[in-house]
């Protein structure tokens, strides 16, 4: 095969992997903004929390991959829904400013508070999976990578299971298209709110514990590049819609690794801030949404 | 010769054609209602008038010259000043400083002449005042100067929505449900000073209502909107007696 | 009327209350008074100052929400030193470069973004912040990631202290004419601000480009000072730390950034050696702030002019900023 064309499926294989794990990210986000219309500057800590309480699941209680895996996902989920109510519930009618200004300082603690709770410094994720390489026409492809693709693809059927299925998915969607008719209907609103906060952590930190066992290496501030990319991701697909999101984090994902291999990682992060300009600029509602306009 | 002339003017939103066909003339100095029931796209149709959308198609002719496709700040300029259904003050400032904002495209300081204050700026500042404080004397407004706008009780809202509207110095003003929300003395009060501002200003006034007393009472002309198209227009006896005006209001009451 | 002659005359008693402070701290300085650690820190004051109220233009009078202000500063940082250690300037042309580099890059990257709204355009401006560092770390010829070294120090307190003032006066008096009016309302009720004639877009480039300008003009005293210009000291975590002064001082009030960026650079200094501790209350102050008193310290009210004005007997004008 010819080794561009080899360059170029490698880089795809590794940008889905990568992506799946942007739009897990990019699912809290979207879904957050869709009910309360928030950037939860704060989700992509979360993300790092979960890595941490992985890497403390298994290096101090032994256990294996998906006990760890469930109590990250726990132990965000209650993190997440006690931020919701302690710094952006009690701001429900402030200006959108400053509930922003929150969020972005609950990810300050998050990250410096996690420096002063663990070090600053980064901790080796344990090899919680074996490890295979397998080769398939010249592309390499990891066991990790196929593992990060089956886990994404299980939550994210099962997100979509609950939002369309379920009761309380049903409220979430009802919050998300009209907060007010919503209450009026006898939704508890505070409630749905707190338990989308609860997905979209959960989420957040089972691609947290993806990473850290793909990159084998976490620190306090981990979070941050991959959770602007995430909402980068979000408003790509279209903020609010979750298909939107999937399609936007694996679309990200795929940019940023055929940018690194193909012109050079220093610029991977440009193109990511580059593609959110371009689609603010040129289709603001993303690549699934519909325009809004506000009324005169 | 008209001052505002629209023809064959159309807005769709997706398959929606909320205004079409929508044709009005209006001479200088005249006071002309338009009517119709909700949802009719009266408010559509001044948001198409003031540049706020851009129509999907027709021509709106405004002093001798086109105005579609102009942003609504280039509409004001050319002279058409407006209210808001739900009132749009500057809450936040003072009453006094709404109204010099209004004058804002009047004042001819430059950047430079601000920033170290040189030539006019003390002059037209000075000027500024003055005219601003004049206006809200004829609204009797003036005592309340200096209170935050957001403040100020709502029928003095609505008087200080019109004045700055008028701060502008339009040739026409467009007045979007200016009677929502007023008791009938208060409504009779606006009438009055509608019918004064345009005398002492030489104004052309467009107004929307849903108040029949008020549109009956103080309009020349009326045009009545129904799904989007005018259905009739005419002096207000005759749009009283007119059978397809009663049938689009069946239900409402036409005094 | 006494407008103008009140107007000058408040002008002239600021002017002369700055030259007083100055001379004050200069002094001290110059008789070894305030020494090293003082002296950085009371530069870092007025660069502070500089950077918080113009963030405060683009953010707090014309509500428009940007957090990608270390981007400007970035590029005034750079521009300047480019121009005093490639091109042999002094250092009144790198600030000046450095301003209109900022400006330029600030209009045309305005021009189209200021289309957004709230939180988009925060998140496009951190974007753009981002953007201009990753561009400037791959630039080799100004050091690239490994920074841009051998900056001659020629800030001093007198450059930082007349800059600042420089900077205030012109904000201030942009402010309190009919462009400043124009860039209010737009904050008020940009609808309704459109419908008085005003061209918003206008005014919203014009009021960031100003401000890019002034971030500029820090940056360029701020690399002149620290003898190096980095691309890691002008990553969000700065900008974030510009929004937090302003923020704090409250948004919309110059004097709330003034105070804002004094409290923030003697509080960050205080906490230098516990950079972990130094965050985490931070970021606490930042919830809090929000939580208890979201309007920041000043609200949008000019405290100490309104104060002043009363001392003086002055008559003071309903506007929401000082004269």
């Amino acid at each position: 095969m010819d080794s561009f064309l080899q360059q170029f499926y490698q880089q795809l294989v590794n940008g889905i992997s990568l992506g799946s794990i942007y739009a897990l990210i990019a699912l809290g986000y979207t879904m957050v903004y869709g009910i309360i219309r928030l950037i939860n500057f704060a989700h992509g800590d979360i993300y790092m929390l979960g890595a941490y309480v992985a890497f403390f699941a298994t290096t101090v209680f032994k256990l294996p991959f998906f006990p760890a895996l469930i109590a990250a996902m726990v132990v965000s989920a209650l993190v997440g829904v006690t931020i919701e109510r302690f710094a952006y519930r009690p701001l429900r009618n402030a200006p959108k400013i400053a509930v922003l200004i929150t969020a972005i300082g609950v990810s300050l603690f998050l990250e410096y508070g996690g420096m002063l709770a663990v070090s600053p410094q980064p901790r080796t994720f344990p090899a919680l999976l074996p490890t295979g390489i397998f080769h398939i026409g010249g592309v390499v492809i990891n066991s990790y990578q196929i593992i990060i693709l089956a886990v994404s693809l299980i939550l994210m059927a099962i997100l979509t299971y609950i939002v369309h299925r379920t009761k309380i998915g049903k409220a979430m969607r009802a919050v998300s298209f009209d907060n007010d008719a919503a209450r009026l209907m006898g939704i508890d609103v505070d409630r749905v709110i707190s338990f989308t906060f609860a997905i979209g952590s959960a989420l957040a930190a089972a691609a947290g514990v993806l990473v850290g066992i793909y990159y084998n290496s976490i620190d306090p501030l981990m979070g941050i590049m991959p959770g602007l990319k995430a909402f980068v991701a979000a408003v790509l697909g279209g903020i609010g819609i979750l298909p939107g999101a999937m399609l936007g984090g694996v679309i990200m994902g795929v940019v940023e690794a055929m940018v690194s291999g193909f012109i050079s990682s220093t610029f991977r992060d440009a193109a990511a801030f580059g593609i959110l300009i371009l689609i603010l600029l040129f289709r603001p509602s993303g690549l699934l949404g519909k325009n809004v306009r506000e009324k005169v | 010769m008209a001052l505002l002339k629209v023809t064959n003017l159309s807005k769709s939103f997706g398959g929606l054609r909320a205004v079409s066909s929508f044709n009005i003339d209006i001479d200088q100095g005249e006071l002309v209602g338009l009517i119709g029931p909700n949802g009719a796209g009266k408010t559509t149709a001044f948001n198409l008038l003031t540049g706020v959308y851009d129509p999907t198609e027709g021509e709106i002719m405004f002093d001798g010259k086109s105005v579609v496709g102009l942003k609504p700040y280039q509409i004001t300029q050319r002279g058409v000043a407006r209210t808001f259904q739900n009132i749009r003050l500057f809450s936040e400032l003072s009453v006094l400083d709404n109204v010099k904002i209004a004058y804002h495209f009047h004042v001819k300081y430059g950047l430079l002449e601000t920033v170290f204050r040189l030539g006019r700026y003390f002059g037209e500042e000075e000027d500024l005042d003055k005219k601003a404080l004049r206006f809200l004397e004829i609204f009797q407004l003036a005592h309340r100067k200096d209170e935050i706008a957001k403040n100020l009780p709502y029928g003095e809202q609505r008087r200080l929505e019109i004045a700055r509207a008028l701060a502008a110095q339009p040739k026409l003003l467009l007045l979007d449900e200016p009677a929502a929300g007023m008791n009938p003395q208060e409504t009779q009060q606006l009438m009055d000073m509608i019918r004064w501002i345009r005398k002492e200003f030489g104004l052309t006034i467009l107004l929307i209502e849903h108040d029949m007393s008020l549109v009956m009472g103080v309009c020349e002309r009326i045009y009545v909107l129904d799904y989007g198209s005018i259905i009739a227009q005419g002096t207000p006896t005759e749009i009283k007696n007119n059978p397809r005006v009663i049938e689009a209001y069946l239900g409402e009451e036409v005094h | 009327m006494t407008g103008m002659r009140q107007k000058t005359k408040n002008d002239l008693l600021m002017l002369a209350a700055g030259i007083v402070i100055y001379a004050v701290v200069q002094t001290l300085i110059s008789v070894g008074f305030i020494q090293d650690y003082w002296e950085r820190n009371i530069v870092y004051v007025c660069i502070n100052i500089i950077l918080a109220t113009s963030l405060n233009l683009i953010n707090g009078i014309t509500g428009q929400f940007s957090i990608g202000h270390a981007g400007f500063m970035a590029v005034g940082a750079y521009v300047g030193a480019i121009m005093t250690v490639k091109f042999g300037l002094p250092l009144a042309g790198g600030i000046v470069a450095g301003a209109l580099g900022a400006a330029v890059l600030g209009f045309i990257i305005g021009l189209p973004t200021l289309r957004l709204t709230g939180d988009y355009l925060a998140i496009a401006t951190l974007g753009l912040g981002e953007i201009i560092r990753i561009t400037i770390l791959n630039i080799p010829y100004v050091g690239g990631a490994s920074g841009f070294m051998g900056i001659p120090k020629l800030t001093n307190f007198t450059w930082a202290f007349f800059m600042m003032l420089f900077v205030l006066f012109f904000i201030k008096n942009f402010v309190n004419s009919t462009h400043g009016r124009a860039c209010v309302s737009i904050r008020e009720n940009e609808i309704a601000a459109e419908a008085m004639g005003i061209d918003t877009t206008k005014y919203k480039v014009m009021a960031f480009t100003l401000g890019a300008a002034f971030a500029g003009v820090a940056g360029a005293l701020f690399s002149h000072y620290t003898y190096i210009a980095h691309p890691a000291s002008f990553t969000f975590m700065r900008s974030f730390d510009i929004l937090t002064m302003v923020v704090l001082g409250g948004l919309g009030s110059m004097s709330g950034s003034i105070v804002g960026a004094i409290f923030f650079t003697w509080v960050s200094a205080f906490f230098a050696e516990w950079p972990e501790w130094r965050m985490v209350i931070y970021s606490l102050l930042l919830i809090i702030l929000m939580l208890f008193r979201p309007q920041g310290l000043f609200g949008n009210k000019e405290l100490s002019l309104k104060m002043f004005g009363r001392l003086t007997g002055g008559e003071r004008r309903g506007t929401a900023q000082g004269n």
